[in-house]
C-alpha cells in the first residue's frame, strides 16, 4: 500500500471518538448514494402505505402524513461506505406514531420504495422511538436526491436501512432480504458491530 | 442522479473478469435489450455498484467489495458476448 | 474489428510525478513515469488511488490526455470544489511525489486508425481529455482521416490546451469549432450556448458521411449531444460516448 503524502480527504478530525462507530469517517458532506435514477412521484400521486400481515391496509395521503404529529430530532447516521456525518436535523413522523394503528403479529418489515430498492428489519427496530418517516432535512423539505418526498430513518442501523423514496412497509412473518442484503450486505446492520456484510 | 456508464467500471470489471469488457455485449434478461456494457447506466455512489438496462432500468448486473473480495452478480444479465 | 485491450495484468503501479502544468485555473496536467507501463490506446483511461496515513483511501478513474506516442505518461484533472481526490492531485500534489494508478483501461472509447472516421470529437468541459489523446496520436500517426473538435467550454479561460488547440486548427489539420456557454470574448463570432440540435446539425458532418462520433463530457452533455445526432439521422452504433461525473464514494 502506498502512501500519498499529505492526502487527508475531505474528513473531520475533531470529532468525538465515542460517536463514531468501529472503522468509520466523519465527513461534512452529505453525499448521495444511489442504487438507480431519482424517482419523481407527483405528491398528489404519493401515499404510505403498511400493509401484509396485517387485518386491512392502513394509508395516508401526503397531506395526512404532514398532519400527524411530528418531530424535530438530531441524529447521527452511519453510511456502510464508512462515512459518518454527526448531528442530522430531520423532521418527521415517528413509526411509533403510524404504527399505532397497526395490530400484527408479525416480527418483520420490508421497506418498500418507488424505483424497487427494498430493505428488511426487524419490526422491533422501528419502534420505542428509533425510526421516523423523514421529509425534511436541515430545516428544508427533503431533497429528491436525498430521499425525497420522503425517507425511512432508522439511525440506530447503517443508512442503507433508511430507505430513501420509502412508501411503505410490508408486515411479514418470515423476513426476507431486501436489495442489499441479497446481494451481500448484512441483514441486520448494527454500525457499533460493524455488521457491514454477510456473515459479519 | 444522473448515471455513468460502463466507462466507469472497466477497472473493476477486468479486476474481476481479467478481460476487457466494456466493448462486450450484454442481453437485459427483463427486456431482451443487448446493449454494449460500455453503454449501461451505472450507479457507483452506494454499498455496491448497481448497473441497469437504460431501456428498462432493470438491474443486468451488481458488484459488491466485501472485505477485499469483489462480487459480481450477473443474474440480471441472460447474455454476456465478449467482443470478437 | 477492434482488438481487445488486454493489460498484461491490471495492477496497481507505483507512477513517480515528474511534471506538473496548470492548463487552466482549475485543471493541471499531470506527467508520470513509471516503470513496465504497457503503451494505451488513445482515449483510455487509468484508476488512480490515494491512501492517507491511517490507511483510508479513494480512488477516482482518470482519463489519458496523452498520446501512446507521446514520451510520458499525462492525465490532465479538473479540480471539483467538492471533491476528495481532485482538489489532492490539483493543488498538493508536487514533482517526486508517487502516484498509485492501474491501467490502461477501457476498450470502448478508444479510437484507432483501423476504425476510420471521418471523426466527430464532442468535448463538454474536462470531457475534452480523452479526445486530446485521440487528437494526438491522430497527428502522430498522420492520420488522414477527417477530424473535427467540437469544445464546449464555459469561458476562454476555461478551454484545457487552448495554445496547442489553436496550432493544430491553424495547421488545419483539425477543424475545431467552439461554443463558449458563459462567457464569450469581444467581438466573439462563434457558439455561445450550450449544445443543442440545432448547434449540433451546424456542425456535425452530413449523415450521409457516417461519422464515427466520440462525446466526453458531464452525463447531461453527453445525453443532449447523443440524442441529438440520433433525431439527426446518425447511426447509434457509431456514437461512442463517455460520461464524466461526480464518483464519490
Amino acid at each position: 500500500m502506498a502512501i500519498s503524502r499529505g492526502f487527508q480527504g475531505r474528513r473531520r478530525g475533531d470529532v468525538d471518538p465515542a460517536r463514531v462507530p468501529p472503522g468509520q469517517y466523519v465527513t461534512r458532506d452529505f453525499p448521495v448514494l444511489s442504487a438507480g435514477p431519482t424517482p419523481h412521484t407527483p405528491l398528489t400521486e404519493w401515499d404510505f402505505t403498511i400493509r401484509g400481515a396485517i387485518d386491512q391496509p392502513v394509508s395516508w395521503t401526503w397531506e395526512e402524513l404532514l398532519a400527524l404529529p411530528s418531530e424535530t430530532i438530531t441524529v447521527d447516521i452511519h453510511c456502510v461506505t464508512k462515512w459518518s456525518k454527526l448531528d442530522t436535523a430531520w423532521k418527521g413522523v415517528s413509526l411509533d406514531v403510524l404504527l399505532e394503528q397497526v395490530e400484527t403479529g408479525a416480527e418483520y418489515v420490508l421497506a418498500f420504495c418507488d424505483g424497487g430498492y427494498t430493505t428488511n428489519l426487524p419490526l422491533e427496530d422501528l419502534t420505542g422511538g428509533r425510526a421516523w418517516i423523514a421529509y425534511e432535512y436541515g430545516g428544508e423539505p427533503l431533497e429528491p436526491e436525498h430521499g425525497g418526498p420522503a425517507r425511512l430513518l432508522v439511525p440506530h442501523l447503517y443508512f442503507w436501512k433508511s430507505a430513501k423514496w420509502v412508501r411503505g412497509l410490508e408486515l411479514r412473518t418470515e423476513d426476507e432480504p431486501g436489495f442489499w442484503e441479497y446481494y451481500g450486505y448484512h441483514n441486520y446492520g448494527d454500525p457499533w458491530k460493524e455488521q457491514r456484510y454477510r456473515g459479519d | 442522479m444522473a448515471a455513468l456508464d460502463g466507462n466507469a467500471i472497466a477497472g473493476t470489471l477486468v479486476a474481476v473478469f481479467d478481460t476487457e469488457l466494456t466493448t462486450a455485449i450484454g442481453a437485459c434478461a427483463s427486456c431482451g435489450r443487448r446493449s454494449l456494457v460500455g453503454e449501461f447506466a451505472v450507479y457507483l455512489r452506494g454499498p455496491g455498484t448497481v448497473v441497469r438496462c437504460r431501456h428498462c432500468t432493470a438491474v443486468v448486473l451488481v458488484i459488491v467489495e466485501a472485505h477485499g473480495v469483489s462480487c459480481v452478480d450477473l443474474q440480471g444479465l441472460e447474455a454476456l458476448e465478449p467482443a470478437a | 474489428m477492434e482488438r481487445a485491450a488486454l493489460p498484461r495484468r491490471l495492477t496497481w503501479q507505483l507512477a513517480t510525478v515528474v511534471e506538473l502544468v496548470e492548463e487552466t485555473a482549475r485543471t493541471k496536467s499531470i506527467a508520470l513515469e513509471l516503470e513496465g507501463w504497457s503503451g494505451h490506446r488513445a482515449g483510455q483511461h487509468v484508476d488512480v488511488r490515494l491512501t492517507a496515513e491511517d490507511g483510508y483511501q479513494a480512488q477516482r478513474s482518470y482519463s489519458i490526455a496523452s498520446a501512446p506516442e507521446d514520451d510520458k505518461l499525462v492525465l490532465t484533472v479538473e479540480r471539483l470544489d467538492d471533491g476528495e481526490v481532485s482538489p489532492y492531485l490539483v493543488d498538493e500534489l508536487r514533482p517526486g511525489d508517487r502516484l498509485e494508478l492501474r491501467g490502461p483501461i477501457g476498450g470502448y472509447f478508444v479510437w484507432e486508425a483501423a476504425l476510420g472516421g471521418p471523426l466527430l470529437l464532442l468535448a463538454g468541459g474536462s470531457g475534452v481529455v480523452p479526445l486530446r489523446s485521440i487528437l494526438r496520436h491522430h497527428q502522430a500517426i498522420e492520420s488522414t482521416v477527417p477530424v473535427r473538435l467540437l469544445y464546449s467550454a464555459r469561458s476562454p479561460a476555461e478551454v484545457i490546451y487552448r495554445r496547442e488547440l489553436a496550432g493544430v486548427a491553424a495547421d488545419g489539420a483539425v477543424d475545431i469549432r467552439y461554443t463558449l456557454t458563459r462567457e464569450q470574448p469581444e467581438g466573439w463570432q462563434g457558439y455561445g450556448r450550450r449544445i443543442d440540435r440545432e448547434l449540433l446539425g451546424e456542425v456535425a458532418w452530413p449523415r450521409i458521411e457516417r461519422p464515427l462520433v466520440y462525446a466526453c463530457g458531464p452525463t447531461a452533455f453527453v445525453e443532449t449531444a447523443a440524442s441529438a445526432l440520433v433525431a439527426l439521422g446518425h447511426e447509434p452504433g457509431r456514437i461512442r460516448l463517455e460520461r464524466f461525473g461526480p464518483t464519490g464514494g
